[in-house]
């Protein structure tokens, strides 16, 4: 029988990355929050890699650590390892990736939810929900409590109709073995949301005992671990290392002859998967001239045996599993302990979204996380902050938080989402962002702590730190470009020693950071009126003086791009209308109702002379 | 169609003659808008007594045209209905005889029946927010009207056909694919994406600096074909500037003059000399002088020199040269201008040595034998680059265009240089990309309210 349970501001279904940060963002706010999972088991579960951050990925954990969400401290706490992506390629690409502990990370968040205040966490599959003639939003849960909320947030990740499939084998399941949400999707279909299907996967868990690490190379973090947090103070320890190996003909061999059992293949399964993160079946069908791929064999732990295979996902029967992970190097007699998967599942098409994260036709019900149509924690824990943030300040009536691509990738993904759409599980690139030289990873603090501190999510402690290093890299901005260095041996033999040529005359400091060849560390010796300052103020001001002629042209590119973001387009345009639109573009405008030119301009399907129409629209409407 | 809201862009019917506005044989006022037909009634009436409406799209009727009741010319009422039009609308063309006059009368009686005058550029505007063309498309479809002689409508046929398109797009398939392999190299530095080589990637850079150089360095050329050069003779009487005039007067006549932006208030004639439209005027001599009445005549052949395209520079073979014919020889020195040589049959006086030191370009022309012509189409081809012109692979045709494929140009130097000085490869990236939405620009493929606002501002009336 149906009981009246509680009601609440917020309600967040599922406690995944996404889930968490939506959570506790809305109970910091001071809204009365709940946030219901499956499995009490599995807040903060990573049930593929145990890893966090990444290429871009590293960029939105620094993101969101600098709008005041939790990943980025949660991670620097349990860091196995940690390396800084792509170093020689760029700081535009530098990205930072942490091994973790997985269970710890789970226990880690776990606990910090547990301990917010105004938050509660219930243990329940939510089994339908619907909206009340008030606006106020039912939740039924399968034991038939009703909890009553005026905003809820669906952040169900795999759950969602999860349907596993090992080989000829397929089972209705959550990740790792869990209950999925069986009923959810049906009431959320009913109540008019557009669904679709996705799928990923991930490799076997093995014992590390049964691996022979003796030829395998060897891949060690970097000295000193940078952390993601910038509450981080005292920087973790690299732990652990990983070790990495490679297919091989044999390996190819036994999946070419396997192909047929894999469920992808014999299309089993409907649903969409990564383009960006293939199966080893996809690898070796796609790239049938490559002789090798790679693997990494990952720590899943310090208090477990279970080791991840990084790059070896896979659906194929647990048979051919077996002998193509023996066909490996180093794991010639490797014990599976837990078989690789592939999950399908459901999720919803992001175009019914505003930049909020709400849905347009449903006031006070918001997205996050695979849910959405992404894929990967970060990009889920990016989400669940926004949505987080955004209920809170809906209910509190004060303004969303509309962060827009010029200002973080946080922004490049939601705008992405909820203007192309999504045709397979969507991931975050460096090369998604058009103004990646200005979205750095060393300066999301500059470019988001204040928004987070406007929000209310930044302590005063914190705001004070990230003042005076603001205050910092301006004063050693200003040094470097006033410090003339005179013409010396010692100058010059560092200059010659690094292939740039020597000086004759005196030269500025800021002059010589702009050569690609020199740093800081280098000039050491000669700059003698080095102020002591943190690492992270030196690497910040060098990168924006190497780079100051990119920095100034994308913030002009930048101004450029936000004139067309000003000329607003109202929510209650009738496209079909406007004569001159092309029948394509009116469809496509009318499904993703862009708030802006500049949003409708990346549309897919609508062209520059679509555009032309819409600004002679506008224009006329103005005029009358 | 009925629908007069506010969000119909074209409620009004437009009318203009959309055929070159200058003597030719036929010419054509075309009015396009729901009211077309209705309005092109009112002027015009079948010999047949049918009307407008009575027959289907795509056919003619054979009448007069008259302004109330007097009767102007004899016509032919093309039909064409929406949406099967250039513009997309309801269109009625009434070809005339193409005199200006007569014309001007048509236009005038349309306007009384209820048109409204075409704004620059309206017609194709409609057409492109009907989605009928594409932006490069509209653009060369102005150019196919502004075109004079066989090469310049060529190329405006090659931009018709997308010949420019297809170029862009082959030099951005190649920004486009090293893009993303920097992209993937960078965003997925486990996966073991080979190493971009750096040598490969900046002889890539440099051979896609080299195919836009030389479209850029061919736009000059260009619009001299389009839009023909301003041409100045100048020399001292009697040096055998009628000569020249007369062996020039041989070539056809031009026939479009009003549609490029130059001034031509000093065009005299103009004369198509090989592709290239001449417009001709000639100057008076340049010499010093203390007549003050002369002075501003030789102040202003003076200003016609500096600002010609082309320059003429006769002299006589027959006499030595004096102080005036060095005064031209200096003033000209650094200007595209070519030494016209008139040879009599008297002996040779002129010190050709010093004409050959001062001119890349030495034509001989004589008016007994009436030899020099081949010639001079051969050095004015040759100094205005027209000679290695081939439309076919793709011509800017606007400012718009060269502005775009200069940026995308200087973008590409940019990663040159970025290459070689050692930069990281994100910036790299990062201009290539800059390139990659320049070309995108220039091609229609990314909207920028300039872009629009640019291409439209540069359509003449009457198309």
């Amino acid at each position: 029988m149906r009981y009246n349970a509680g009601e609440y501001d917020v309600a967040v279904i599922g406690a995944g990355h996404a889930g968490i940060e939506a959570s506790l963002a809305s109970a910091r706010l001071g809204c009365r929050t709940c946030v219901f999972t499956i499995n009490m088991d599995a807040v903060g579960n990573c049930p593929c890699n145990p890893s966090i951050g990444g290429t871009a990925k590293g960029h939105l954990v620094r993101e969101i650590d600098a709008l005041g969400g939790e990943m980025g401290k949660t991670a620097d706490a349990v860091t196995l390892q940690s390396r800084m992506l792509n170093l020689g390629k760029g700081p535009a690409v530098h990205s930072l990736r942490a091994q973790i502990d997985r269970r710890e990370y789970s226990k880690v968040m776990k606990h910090k939810l547990e301990l917010q205040p105004n938050l509660h966490m219930k243990q329940a599959e939510v089994v339908e929900l619907t909206r009340e003639e008030n606006g106020i939003w039912q939740l039924v849960t399968r034991m038939d409590a009703v909890y009553r909320a005026k905003a809820v947030i669906i952040a169900t990740g795999t759950f969602l109709g999860g349907k596993i499939y090992i080989g000829d084998v397929s089972y209705e399941s959550g990740p790792d073995g869990m209950f999925p949400a069986a009923f959810l999707g049906a009431s959320l279909k009913k109540l008019g949301l557009r669904l679709r299907r996705f799928k990923t996967g991930t490799p076997a868990r093995v014992l590390k005992s049964s691996i022979d690490f003796t030829d395998l190379e060897v891949q060690y973090g970097d000295e000193p671990v940078i952390p993601f947090s910038y509450d981080t103070l005292t920087p973790p320890k690299n732990r652990a290392v990983c070790h990495i190996s490679w297919t091989n003909e044999k390996t190819k061999q036994i999946i070419l002859e396997n192909i047929g059992r894999s469920p992808m293949y014999s299309g089993k399964i409907e649903g969409i998967g990564p383009r960006y993160c293939p199966s080893i079946e996809d690898k070796i069908m796609r790239f049938r001239d490559k002789p090798r791929h790679q693997l990494f064999i990952e720590p899943c732990g310090l208090d477990t045996e279970e080791m991840y295979l990084q790059g070896m996902s896979s659906s194929l029967p647990e048979d051919v599993q077996i002998a193509f992970y023996h066909s490996i190097k180093g794991l010639e007699h490797v014990q599976i302990m837990r078989s690789a998967y592939a999950i399908e599942y459901d999720c919803v098409d992001p175009l019914q979204l505003n930049a909020s994260l709400e849905f347009m036709d449903f006031p006070g019900l918001y997205g996050a996380g695979q849910f959405n149509g992404s894929s990967g924690y970060e990009e889920a824990a990016a989400q669940g902050l926004v949505a987080g943030i955004n209920a809170a300040l809906k209910i509190q009536g004060r303004e969303p938080m509309i962060l827009d691509r010029a200002g973080s990738y946080i922004g490049t993904l939601v705008d992405d989402l909820i203007t192309k759409g999504v045709t397979d599980p969507y991931r975050m690139m460096t090369s998604r962002s058009e103004y990646r030289l200005i979205l750095r990873q060393d300066n999301a603090d500059e470019r988001l702590t204040p928004i987070g501190r406007k929000i209310g999510l930044i302590s005063d402690e914190r705001w004070e730190r990230f003042k005076l290093k603001q205050k910092q890299k301006e004063e050693e901005r200003k040094r470097v470009k006033s410090t003339v260095l005179p013409p010396s041996e010692a100058l010059n033999r560092i200059l010659v020693s690094h292939e740039t040529s020597p000086v004759t005359t005196g030269v500025r400091l800021s002059d010589l950071l702009r050569r690609p060849q020199l740093n800081y560390e280098c000039l050491k010796e000669v700059d003698l009126s080095r102020p002591d300052l943190p690492a992270a103020v030196f690497e910040n001001v060098e990168i924006e003086i190497k780079y100051e002629g990119y920095i100034k042209r994308q913030k002009a590119d930048i101004a450029e791009m936000r004139r067309l973001e000003a000329q607003k387009l109202p929510q209650d345009i009738d496209y079909t209308k406007i004569s001159g639109l092309r029948s394509e573009a009116q469809e496509k405008l009318s499904k993703v109702k862009p708030s802006s030119v500049g949003q409708a301009s990346r549309i897919s399907g609508v062209s520059p002379a679509d555009i032309s129409v819409l600004l002679i629209w506008l224009a006329r409407k103005k005029e009358a | 169609m009925e629908n007069k809201s506010i969000y119909n862009t074209s409620s009004k019917t437009i009318a203009a003659i959309s055929t070159p506005q200058a003597p030719g044989g036929i010419g054509i006022v075309r009015i396009s808008g729901p009211d077309a037909r209705k309005i092109a009634g009112k002027v015009f009436t079948s010999s047949r007594g049918k009307t407008l409406d009575d027959i289907k799209g795509y056919t003619a009727l054979y009448g007069r045209v008259h302004d109330g009741d007097e009767d102007i010319d004899e016509a032919i009422a093309l039909n064409f209905t929406a949406p099967a039009s250039f513009t997309g609308e309801d269109v009625v063309e009434l070809s005339c005889h193409g005199g200006l006059y007569i014309l001007r009368r048509v236009l005038k009686a349309v306007f009384a029946a209820g048109a409204v005058p075409a704004g620059p550029g309206e017609f194709t505007r409609r057409a492109f927010l009907n989605g009928k063309i594409g932006l490069t498309e509209a653009e060369s479809v102005m150019q196919l009207i502004g075109a004079q002689g066989e090469q310049a409508a060529k190329a405006a046929l090659a931009g018709h056909d997308g010949a420019l398109e297809k170029k862009i797009r082959q030099i951005r398939e190649s920004l486009l694919q090293m893009a993303g392999h920097l992209s993937a190299w960078a965003d997925y530095p486990e996966e073991d994406i080979p190493e971009v080589n750096e040598g490969s990637l900046h002889a890539t850079l440099c051979s896609v600096k080299g195919e836009l150089e030389r479209l850029l360095s061919q736009f000059e050329a260009g619009r001299a074909i389009r839009e023909g050069v301003v041409t100045v003779i100048a020399g001292r009487p009697n040096v055998g500037k009628s000569t020249l005039m007369n062996l020039l007067s041989g070539c056809e006549r031009s026939i479009v003059t009003e549609y490029a932006g130059t001034t031509r208030d000093i065009v005299e004639d103009t004369v198509i000399l090989g592709d290239i439209p001449l417009r001709l005027s000639d100057t008076a001599g340049i010499h010093l002088t203390e007549d003050p009445v002369e002075r501003i005549g030789v102040e202003r052949a003076r200003e016609r020199i500096r600002e010609a395209q082309l320059i003429l520079a006769v002299f006589d073979s027959s006499q030595e040269l004096n102080d005036e014919d060095r005064e031209l020889v200096s003033f000209v020195l650094r200007s595209p201008a070519i030494a016209v040589v008139n040879k009599s049959d008297l002996p040779i006086k002129i010190d050709i040595k010093y004409i050959k030191e001062n001119f890349k370009q030495i034509v001989y022309i004589s008016a007994l034998s009436g030899e020099g012509l081949e010639q001079l189409k051969n050095a004015v081809a040759e100094l205005l680059h027209t000679a290695g012109l081939n439309p076919a692979d793709g011509i800017l045709f606007t400012e718009r265009q060269r502005d775009a494929a200069r940026r995308a140009e200087d973008s590409v130097s940019e990663a040159i240089v970025a290459v070689e000085s050692g930069m990281t490869l994100d910036a790299v990236t990062v201009s290539i990309e800059g390139a990659i939405s320049a070309l995108l620009e220039l091609t229609g493929e990314r909207a920028t309210e300039a872009v629009v606002d640019s291409v439209f501002h540069n359509f003449c009336v009457g198309k």
